[in-house]
């Protein structure tokens, strides 16, 4: 089977004053269709970089990124970028968001439908005339994965998602995401420093080494859902690859 | 309760405004030419029952309201293509900035050699006072769109049309809002000094005519006040379209 997305030999640097900075160094792996692979690595290590350049955000100096066996031409709703700042819209309700991405083929009360559907399924019923401005960092949240969802994106690239939020909400919404995973089949590839985060939810970990990025170590995490993060399997898992990445826990 | 409170937090503005006006007329009542608060509000009822102020009032708002929309119909657009187009804002921008800070006033003399003494005169200086800080402000709007909603926008891949209507738009609102506030202000400023120079009817032409015509003091003061008002009240109705839902996350925090 060929892997969903393949990142080949990719490398890219950056300009800056004192010359330039290399950011990434020949980074190669895969995913697979319906894997869910977790990134996680010191802060500024040039995940967002990495991320950027596989949604088609960027594009790289060397190598390429490809999903489904073709290169990428620029972001498209195949797959859809949740970042850590959230980007819901806060001029639109939380309607209007999620019917935002949808194409003018569902007809207007079909992306009304669909989007409602998507509110419930993130527990947003009863706010969909809501503006953004007037919900909690956890529902923003809440918007943004459903606007995501949406759309029926193939993959979901997470950008530290859930870093913004205290410890119970992040919890939470990791549940909820692992619920909704369980639902609709999405590939999905989270960036994070949170190793519990990672071995929470992810099928295979990569550990990135600091910049210039490449890839230290890779674990899979074999256990099923639901996960217990008490289980001494888990916390062996996190305490190996906190290992790696020199914290000793 | 609540009103008892609102009435607590306006006291001391009213009582600077009493103070104000005790000060006037103490000092009044010495003077044999200057009006006592009495006379003024003696006089504007004068206006008022003789029909007289509202025909001002309404040429000058009907004066402000023209010029004001025209330039709105202009700036907008051509402030939310300046901010998208960075060909166009080079290409703009700078006989904009220079004209900018040109008094309208200075504008007077060519205003009347091409429109005449008529209403067009003051239209056209309420367009130019009011059309640049809005073009500015639509601008600025533009330019500080955060880049993490064009790029929500492009990753969901909508046409170009749906990205300026959706997103470009709606997010520059907010500060095309405070642009009108800002342009509808300058407008009301002008409009009174445009009509103190030429025409028959507006609010600048009851002050200067009231002055020429037998010193009326009580009238110009009269005026005076009757300007500031209506300006408040203008200000004041700007001021609810900031209380729109979808641009109130603007002006938050």
């Amino acid at each position: 089977m060929t892997p969903k997305i393949v990142v080949d030999q990719v490398s890219k640097s950056f300009p800056t004053d004192k010359g330039t900075l290399r950011v990434i160094d020949e980074v190669s792996f895969s995913v697979a269709d319906g894997e869910f692979v977790a990134m996680v690595g010191p802060s500024g290590c040039g995940k967002s970089t990495l991320m950027n350049i596989i949604a088609g955000f960027e594009r790289p100096d060397a190598g390429s990124a490809r999903v489904d066996g073709a290169a990428l031409g620029g972001p498209s709703p195949k797959g859809i970028v949740i970042s850590q700042h959230g980007s819901v819209f806060p001029w639109l309700t939380v309607r209007q968001n999620l019917m935002f991405g949808l194409d003018d083929s569902h007809g207007e009360g079909g992306k009304e439908t669909l989007a409602d559907h998507y509110a419930a399924m993130v527990g947003l019923k009863g706010f969909e005339k809501s503006y953004p401005h007037e919900l909690s960092g956890g529902m923003l949240k809440r918007v943004e994965l459903a606007r995501a969802l949406v759309v029926k994106p193939e993959i979901l690239y997470m950008d530290e998602p859930f870093s913004a939020l205290d410890a119970l909400m992040n919890l939470r919404m990791r549940n909820e995401l692992l619920r909704i995973l369980a639902e609709e089949r999405h590939t999905v590839l989270l960036i994070t420093h949170d190793v519990e985060e990672a071995v929470h939810m992810a099928d295979r970990i990569v550990v990135l080494a600091p910049r210039p990025t490449t890839i230290q170590a890779t674990f899979d995490v074999p256990f099923p859902h639901p996960r217990k993060l008490s289980s001494p399997d888990l916390q062996a898992l996190r305490a190996a690859i906190l290992r790696e990445l020199g914290v000793e826990a | 309760m609540a009103h008892a409170r609102a009435l607590l937090k306006a006291l001391p503005a009213l009582a600077v405004i009493a103070a104000l006006i005790a000060v006037w007329w103490m000092a009044a009542a010495q003077s044999p030419i200057f009006p006592t608060p009495l006379q003024v509000f003696t006089g504007a009822r004068e206006l008022i029952e003789d029909g007289t102020l509202w025909e001002h009032i309404g040429a000058s708002l009907f004066r402000v309201g023209t010029g004001f929309l025209i330039a709105v119909a202009f700036a907008v657009p051509l402030g939310l293509w300046m901010g998208w187009v960075k060909g166009a804002y080079l290409m703009l921008n700078p006989i904009f900035q220079m004209l900018r800070p040109i008094s309208p006033i200075a504008w007077i003399p060519l205003a009347i050699l091409w429109f005449g003494v008529g209403d067009l005169s003051p239209i056209f200086l309420i367009f130019l006072s009011s059309v640049f800080p809005m073009i500015v402000q639509t601008v600025s709007g533009v330019h500080t769109i955060e880049r993490r909603y064009l790029r929500a926008a492009a990753n969901f891949g909508v046409s170009r049309r749906t990205l300026f209507q959706r997103v470009v738009i709606p997010a520059a609102l907010p500060q095309v809002i405070v642009g009108m506030r800002i342009g509808l202000g300058v407008a009301w400023l002008v409009v009174v000094a445009a009509e103190m120079i030429a025409l028959r009817s507006g609010l600048g032409y009851l002050i200067m005519d009231s002055r020429n015509a037998g010193n009326r003091y009580d009238l110009v003061i009269a005026g005076m006040i009757i300007i500031g008002l209506i300006g408040l009240m203008l200000d004041g109705a700007m001021r609810l379209l900031e209380g729109l839902k979808s641009v109130r996350w603007r002006y938050l925090r």
